[in-house]
């Protein structure tokens, strides 16, 4: 709560923030698909800036373009137009400066939970020794609770245990943005919510930027500092944005029995509903 | 108690689960589950292995009833009543001159098996005795400088089998070293797969018989000088050639086809080309590579036969053919022991790689 409402104030005559404090800008950002109908525009003039240590998330209607637009930060997926930039420095392709949680996790399963951490963590610190990558691993998966299970395949853990060896593994590699797309959405709800827990727990730590999208409105209000809404494609923008004010760290009773709970959730049930 | 988990699971590896029903029952440890699974696994393929017997059997006596009545019919009309009587009597008292030539009965076909055995074993005393008898002799010659005399008699049939075993596995070693590099280039590259396609796919239909004219040419030209076994080098080398395809397709498939998201992942974290290869790509087409693989030792078990009966390799295939050839009281029945032993040893190979499969894939998919 602190940063936010102290930094909300600072904002320029543009309505942008200082470019100092800035981690990650889109500018009028825009993605085409050729069909043989003609153009299909996804994005236009998409533009949002996410600050350093902030937690975004981002809802909006299946289809609207949430997921394109992920991609196209991470560098997966071709920009048609405009510009997305991390520090200032426009990206090119992808980098392990963008860590990705993708939707299914994603493991090698031929590979242990260690293996796959080290994947990252090899390419990343390739000036560490062997002792000290295992380390950096093993740190991480024991964060996400997974100190038992280092050696184990990944195709014998099950679908929620693979995915925090994903989180383990995208926040190995210390990345100056974190992408997550949908990360719980295949998970059932006592296992999303041990999983919000875990994330929100490593986050507190390493204040890494990070960008969500998520269906869920209330882990979009328990886990962002402000929650990015888009309009339903095609040609989909920035529909609103929702500061919450909740202080960090936070628990889920705290933000679940907080006053102002029912108000943020209604703002965004209006906006999915129109 | 371990070893006895360990040879569970090498059973259930290998799709003998029945083997462990066996083990209950002698153990007495049996269960109403277990035994509908023993009934099931064991009893009915055994009913129906009978059943083929009896069949067998009865089409084989039909067969001979025929081909009898056929011979003296045919003595009649040439010859009049009195040879047809004296061939009624000949055929009746089992003598070698007059027996009807065809399908061969399942007690001939055990009968001739024993005698191939016999044969073996005397073969391979006659082998041991010449050792001895040369062992001085041979001494002597080597300390002369001279090349020792080796055993020259004909190869039994135990051998011809090893030898055939040798081939196959010379050729499928041949079809896995070119086919696997290869499959694994051409499915990491787009323009190189289209650009190779069309001679895989005008290459793979083509018959064993061709490949084998094809190497003959090319192999008769490189070994003109040396005396190297060639009859060997050709038929291996044309067993590895016909069999490859399946490995090179399903390799490239695989290579080319690997999951998305894995990718994506090697992208996010910018893998080195050898790192992506090696650490991700690589492993997860190894099942399909595998599969390939089973489909090559089984077709290089296939064509071996063909190929070694044209190529004159002393082998199963060659075997076959003399004893076809050869026209003997016993040839029919000799063939079919071959059959079954062809047949044995290809489920065994297949058994193998089915096995290896398994323990390569990630996934634990049960095989067939």
């Amino acid at each position: 709560m602190s940063i936010i409402t102290a930094n909300r104030t600072t904002l320029d005559d543009n309505g942008l923030f200082p470019s100092n404090e800035v981690m990650l800008d889109l500018k009028s950002l825009k993605k085409v698909y050729p069909t043989p109908k003609g153009d299909y525009v996804v994005l236009e003039d998409l533009n949002l800036q996410i600050r350093k240590e902030e937690f975004v998330t981002i809802i909006g209607h299946s289809g609207c373009g949430k997921t394109t637009m992920l991609s196209m930060i991470a560098g997966l997926n071709d920009i048609s137009g405009g510009n997305i930039s991390v520090l200032g420095k426009h990206i090119k392709g992808p980098g392990p400066d963008r860590g990705v949680i993708f939707q299914s996790p994603s493991l090698m399963p031929w590979m242990t939970a260690l293996q796959n951490v080290l994947l990252g963590v090899n390419q990343v610190f390739p000036d560490a020794t062997k002792a000290q990558r295992n380390d950096i691993a093993k740190y991480y998966l024991q964060k996400v609770g997974l100190e038992d299970a280092f050696n184990k395949r990944a195709s014998e853990l099950s679908q929620g245990m693979q995915q925090r060896v994903g989180i383990a593994r995208a926040f190995a590699i210390k990345p100056k943005v974190l992408l997550l797309d949908e990360p719980f959405g295949m998970l059932d709800s006592l296992t999303r919510g041990e999983l919000q827990d875990i994330l929100i727990e490593i986050w507190n730590k390493e204040k890494i930027t990070a960008v969500m999208i998520t269906h869920d409105v209330d882990e979009a209000i328990f886990l962002a500092d402000r929650v990015v809404m888009m309009t339903s494609g095609p040609k989909a923008k920035i529909g609103d944005i929702l500061n919450i004010d909740f202080e960090r760290p936070r628990t889920r009773k705290s933000v679940l029995e907080h006053d102002d709970y029912y108000k943020y959730r209604k703002h965004l049930i209006d906006f999915l509903e129109h | 108690m371990k070893q006895s988990i360990t040879l569970d699971k090498i059973t259930k590896f290998m799709g003998f689960e029945f083997l462990r029903t066996l083990k209950l029952i002698f153990t007495g440890k049996i269960e109403k589950e277990d035994f509908r699974n023993f009934l099931r696994k064991v009893v009915v393929p055994l009913a129906s292995m009978l059943l083929f017997i009896g069949l067998w059997h009865m089409g084989s006596q039909a067969l001979y009833n025929t081909e009898a009545t056929y011979k003296i019919e045919k003595a009649l009309t040439e010859q009049g009543q009195e040879a047809a009587d004296a061939m009624e009597a000949c055929i009746a008292s089992g003598a070698v001159k007059c027996q009807p030539n065809t399908l061969p009965s399942p007690a001939q076909v055990w009968a001739s098996f024993n005698t191939l055995l016999d044969d073996h074993f005397a073969i391979r005393a006659d082998k041991q005795a010449f050792a001895e008898k040369t062992a001085a002799l041979n001494a002597k010659r080597i300390a002369e400088g001279k090349d020792a005399i080796t055993y020259t008699g004909r190869p039994s049939f135990v051998d011809q089998i090893l030898t055939s075993i040798k081939t196959v596995f010379a050729g499928f070693l041949l079809a896995l070293l070119i086919a696997v590099p290869i499959g694994i280039v051409i499915g990491l590259s787009k323009t190189l797969r289209s650009s190779v396609n069309w001679l895989i796919q005008i290459f793979k239909p083509v018959s064993p018989v061709v490949w084998l004219l094809l190497v003959f040419m090319i192999v008769k030209t490189l070994t003109k000088d040396s005396n190297s076994d060639s009859a060997f080098i050709i038929s291996f080398i044309s067993v590895g050639l016909c069999s490859m395809w399946a490995t090179l397709v399903n390799t490239a498939m695989g290579v080319s086809s690997v999951d998305k998201d894995y990718i994506n992942v090697a992208k996010v974290l910018k893998l080195g080309t050898f790192q992506k290869v090696f650490k991700v790509i690589l492993p997860s087409a190894l099942p399909l590579i595998f599969t390939g693989l089973r489909i090559t030792l089984s077709v290089s078990w296939m064509v071996l036969i063909a190929i070694e009966l044209l190529a004159q390799s002393p082998g199963l295939g060659s075997f076959v053919w003399e004893e076809f050839q050869n026209g003997a009281i016993d040839s029919n029945s000799k063939i079919i022991v071959a059959m079954f032993i062809i047949g044995g040893i290809g489920f065994l190979l297949d058994r193998i790689m089915l096995t290896v499969q398994n323990m390569i894939s990630f996934n634990k998919n049960d095989g067939i």
